[in-house]
């Protein structure tokens, strides 16, 4: 059964670079995108159009930009980190900003990892691979995201 | 904020044979990053409060990794996670959960309690070697670590 990937990300190149880097990769995964933190919160809450779980799935990984319009990553972080059963959901922030601030707050609200975006194609397709390697083939996720 | 690369990476293990193997999987893989041990739920705690013996940061820095078995004595990994969940200068520290159940509530609850990841302990050498690997090459050279805030 293939995983399942949510990306949230507002940049339209970005989601473009990241599709092409799970294909690079060949992992097997299907991907959804959401664009801003508010569509995040929607999809993983199935509010509205996402209500249908056959089409949007809940995720097995979560790769979360922080710099979004309308609710930003570490809104999407507080907000998820209270919601019980729904907390044990798989994020790792990816996002192009290094500095310690952005990292240690991420971390403080739940965040399970945080990368960096890479700035060549093949190191977004190695990052990828690696993300898969260890998200979605070693490690274990939660069996239920309800309480 | 120290080398990544001698970053060390702190075990917490009650199993002498799983933390020999643990030991020799890091060497076999080459890693430069001292494995600190510890035995049991409250040394676990000792060593990251930086209390007794572990008040020495220089022998006893704290790790960018925390590798946690569930099933110790003393205090259980369950329990380590609930205490480090109220200490926020320690909230940075990613831990890996590694024990050999594969029980959906005890993946359920360590979630629950802010476990980073969640791994099982492979059955043989071989596989171990790999997880090892793999563990370095994600938590210890991709992901991007804070500058520890501890005491």
């Amino acid at each position: 059964m293939p995983k399942k990937v949510l990306i949230a990300e507002d940049d339209a190149s970005d989601i473009f670079l990241l599709q092409r880097a799970f294909a690079v990769a060949k992992v097997p995964a299907t991907l959804h995108v959401v664009r801003d933190g508010q569509e995040a919160i929607d999809y993983l809450e199935g509010e509205a159009s996402y209500s249908d779980r056959k089409t949007y799935p809940l995720p097995d990984l979560m790769l979360l930009d922080l710099k979004m319009p309308r609710l930003n990553g570490f809104d999407v972080l507080k907000w998820l980190r209270k919601k019980p059963g729904l907390k044990r959901l798989l994020v790792t922030v990816l996002t192009s900003s290094d500095h310690p601030t952005d990292i240690n707050h991420a971390y403080d609200l739940g965040a399970n990892s945080y990368l960096l975006k890479p700035h060549g194609s093949s190191d977004l397709a190695e990052l990828i691979r690696r993300v898969q390697i260890y998200w979605l083939e070693s490690n274990h996720c939660a069996t239920s995201f309800v309480e | 904020m120290e080398s990544r690369y001698q970053a060390t990476v702190l075990l917490a293990e009650d199993d002498p044979d799983d933390v020999l193997l643990t030991q020799i999987a890091f060497e076999k893989a080459r890693l430069a990053n001292p494995l600190m041990v510890v035995r049991d739920g409250e040394e676990a705690i000792a060593y990251l409060k930086g209390e007794g013996i572990y008040k020495n940061r220089d022998k006893y820095p704290l790790p960018i990794l925390v590798l946690l078995d569930l099933k110790m004595p003393k205090l259980t990994g369950f329990q380590v996670l609930e205490w480090l969940q109220k200490q926020s200068n320690l909230s940075h520290i990613p831990v890996a959960v590694m024990t050999s159940s594969d029980s959906d509530p005890d993946v359920n609850r360590a979630y629950d309690l802010g476990a980073s990841s969640y791994l099982v302990k492979p059955p043989d050498a071989g596989t171990l070697l790999a997880l090892v690997q793999r563990l370095h090459a994600y938590w210890l050279i991709l992901d991007q670590k804070s500058v520890s805030m501890a005491a």
